[in-house]
């Protein structure tokens, strides 16, 4: 028995693979629900239920997953030029410090600018911050050959760090009580609520467009093209006369401003303000989503949903039954081992010898 | 402030506190350096770790012994370290993601199997973890607990195994150029998976001493990027046992050093500052060494049969 690759990766198991690995992941964490004395199938309804079965539920699912495909972007375009971002977390944090810094920060300094002018500042801002995260590490990932995987990952902590120095210091909100939170953007820069008596913000659009856009980009662009390019093959990208430095960095700064903007969103959509615990990890999930979606952009979308109704669903159902909420964490992490193992069957076939 | 530093070298104190921040860097990168001596990137380390913590402790707190719950520490390792192997060796798949992957799991397992077994506990239990070996009689050393002498007893070994054996030539044969080995009549991806598994034991190890000797209890996110700082050491080390255990010394001279800063109340640098320190530090260390890096060639290349 071995394994053969195919000429061509078959589009029906690629479409196939991510939803055998959500089956798969979905058989093996049963286990741990047995392990949890709670019934699995009862389980399992529940935490559909709580993600996708009302319209608070849904509506939760869509809040939640608007980070979740701005992250997932961010991985999947840098994954698809084989730059493997994993400081998301880090870009994203950022990105929300950036649009407290522009949206909120300047509350009687003099700096009174329209909000017709701060709104796109905010999001520029952030953008920007996360960026510029991601671009140090691949300039020095081009120029001195150092693993990019180590230093964003590295980058998250510190990243981390400097929110907690900022809301400790000049971002602090002194009304806070003494808890860690930073001060509030300007009401006039908050995004708009989407739905009646829900969470869903404007953010959702900025999430979806970013995915179409990104889709078009790869799609129909030189840029695009250039980029695939480069993550097929550096060398012979070189060879055929592309700046493939350049396409790297100008990746970098894409993916990163991705990230960025999912801080930005968390930011002016749902808080108001920065705290330490804003993201529960968004951007190692987004690791997942990009691997669940093939680092196809509109993938991203629906993986995002998965990863979202997970968590939202997992709360709720969690109540209920009194199993761990991290049951939804161990989901993540499994379906991304299962999709990897899923995703050769696109790629290779058995051979019997 | 250097007439401050100069009496805080003096003490035992400080030399003391650096042998116990570095002994799970130790464990961590020797586990690292077998993986990728062997050709395998291993980013699981960081789950692995927490993993190692979070088992052995609790074989402690369910009534065994400290060291059967360093054994079940490595053993549990080992057995995220088969998961990768499986995945990176015989099935070839992606390196970085694999890792990636069995942290997320190692991570969020722990989690849940924590919740589950303690689910309604304000304060972590405790449990009482090894004492120091006063008998030695040796100043700094007399402080440290078994799992440290250990440590330092696993440099030389690893090195000796690596450089002086046939099976540590088999394996770093198998990558740098799994070809030839293969030609060699040597199973590369036998000798891959089990440097995969033993590696992840001695990963496994490095956690359980943050719960069996660094501290009694287990919590969330005690493990806090050491894993990650230990794949940057490795590089640092340029892949000698040797020179791993240097760079894991001199990275817990500077974070010793850090902490002590921090309690001299500088209040004009914010405390997030010093503790920023290690993971620039690390980063620091892989800007210089990566020029002259010598990688092991084979790394992260997975490897079939009568491919190139």
């Amino acid at each position: 028995m071995r394994l053969e690759a195919r000429e061509q990766t078959s589009a029906g198991w690629a479409l196939a693979a991510p939803l055998l690995a959500v089956a798969l992941t979905l058989l093996a964490c049963a286990g741990l629900l047995v392990w949890a004395g709670a019934p699995v199938g009862r389980a399992y309804a529940l935490l559909f239920d709580g993600a996708f079965g009302s319209r608070l539920a849904l509506t939760e699912t869509l809040t939640r997953a608007t980070p979740l495909i701005l992250t997932g972007l961010a991985v999947a375009v840098a994954f698809r030029a084989r730059l493997y971002n994993i400081g998301a977390e880090g870009q994203l944090y950022l990105g929300a410090l950036a649009a407290v810094a522009v949206g909120g920060l300047h509350g009687g300094s003099g700096w009174d600018l329209p909000p017709a002018v701060l709104y796109p500042l905010m999001l520029l801002a952030g953008m920007a911050a996360g960026a510029a995260l991601l671009l140090g590490p691949a300039w020095l990932k081009l120029r001195f050959g150092v693993d990019e995987v180590v230093t964003t990952l590295l980058l998250n902590f510190i990243a981390l760090l400097l929110v907690s120095m900022l809301l400790d210091g000049v971002m602090k909100d002194p009304l806070a009580m003494g808890w860690p939170q930073s001060v509030a953007i300007r009401d006039e820069l908050v995004f708009a609520q989407l739905l009646e008596r829900s969470r869903v913000h404007s953010g959702l659009l900025w999430a979806l467009g970013a995915a179409l856009a990104l889709w078009a980009l790869e799609r129909y662009t030189r840029f695009g093209l250039a980029m695939r390019a480069v993550g097929a093959n550096a060398r012979a990208a070189r060879f055929a006369g592309l700046p493939v430095k350049r396409v790297m960095l100008a990746t970098a700064a894409l993916s990163g401003a991705l990230a960025g903007l999912a801080g930005v969103g968390e930011v002016a959509g749902r808080a108001g303000y920065v705290t330490l615990d804003m993201s529960p990890g968004y951007g190692y999930s987004g690791i997942v989503i990009a691997m669940l979606a093939q680092l196809h952009p509109l993938g991203v979308v629906l993986a995002a949903l998965f990863v979202a109704g997970t968590l939202v669903g997992a709360d709720s159902m969690s109540r209920a039954l009194g199993v761990p909420s991290y049951l939804a964490d161990v989901i993540v992490a499994v379906s991304l081992l299962a999709m990897l193992v899923t995703g050769l069957a696109a790629r290779y076939r058995l051979r019997w010898s | 402030m250097w007439i401050e530093l100069l009496g805080w070298l003096g003490q035992p104190d400080y030399w003391v506190a650096v042998l116990r921040i570095a002994t799970p860097l130790i464990f961590g990168t020797l586990g690292v350096l077998l993986c990728e001596r062997a050709g395998v990137l291993n980013l699981g380390i960081e789950g692995i770790m927490v993993i190692g913590a979070f088992t052995g402790w609790l074989a402690v707190h369910a009534g065994a012994g400290l060291w059967t719950g360093v054994l079940i520490a490595a053993l549990c390792g080992a057995a995220f370290g088969a998961l990768h192997a499986l995945l990176t060796v015989l099935l070839g798949l992606s390196q970085h993601v694999s890792g990636l992957g069995v942290t997320l799991l190692g991570i969020s397992l722990s989690s849940y199997a924590y919740r589950l077994s303690f689910p309604q506990v304000s304060t972590p239990p405790t449990i009482v973890p090894f004492a120091p070996m006063d008998g030695l009689g040796i100043p700094v050393l007399a402080q440290q607990t078994p799992l440290t002498l250990l440590a330092l007893l696993a440099v030389p070994l690893l090195a000796y195994l690596l450089q002086r054996t046939p099976l540590g030539l088999a394996l770093r044969m198998v990558g740098e150029s799994p070809a030839s080995a293969e030609g060699q009549g040597l199973s590369v991806l036998g000798l891959r998976c089990g440097a995969v598994i033993a590696g992840s034991a001695l990963m496994g190890v490095a956690g359980s001493f943050l719960t069996l000797s660094a501290f009694n209890a287990f919590y969330f996110n005690m493990v806090n990027g050491r894993g990650w700082i230990c794949v940057a050491l490795v590089v640092f080390a340029g892949w000698r046992p040797g020179k791993a255990l240097l760079g894991a010394l001199l990275f817990a001279f500077c974070d010793t050093l850090q902490l002590r800063l921090q309690q001299g109340g500088h209040a004009a640098v914010p405390y997030q500052v010093y503790l920023m320190l290690p993971y620039l530090l690390s980063i620091l260390a892989l800007v210089v060494m990566a020029r002259r890096a010598q990688y092991p060639q084979a790394l992260m290349q997975p490897y079939r049969r009568g491919e190139r």
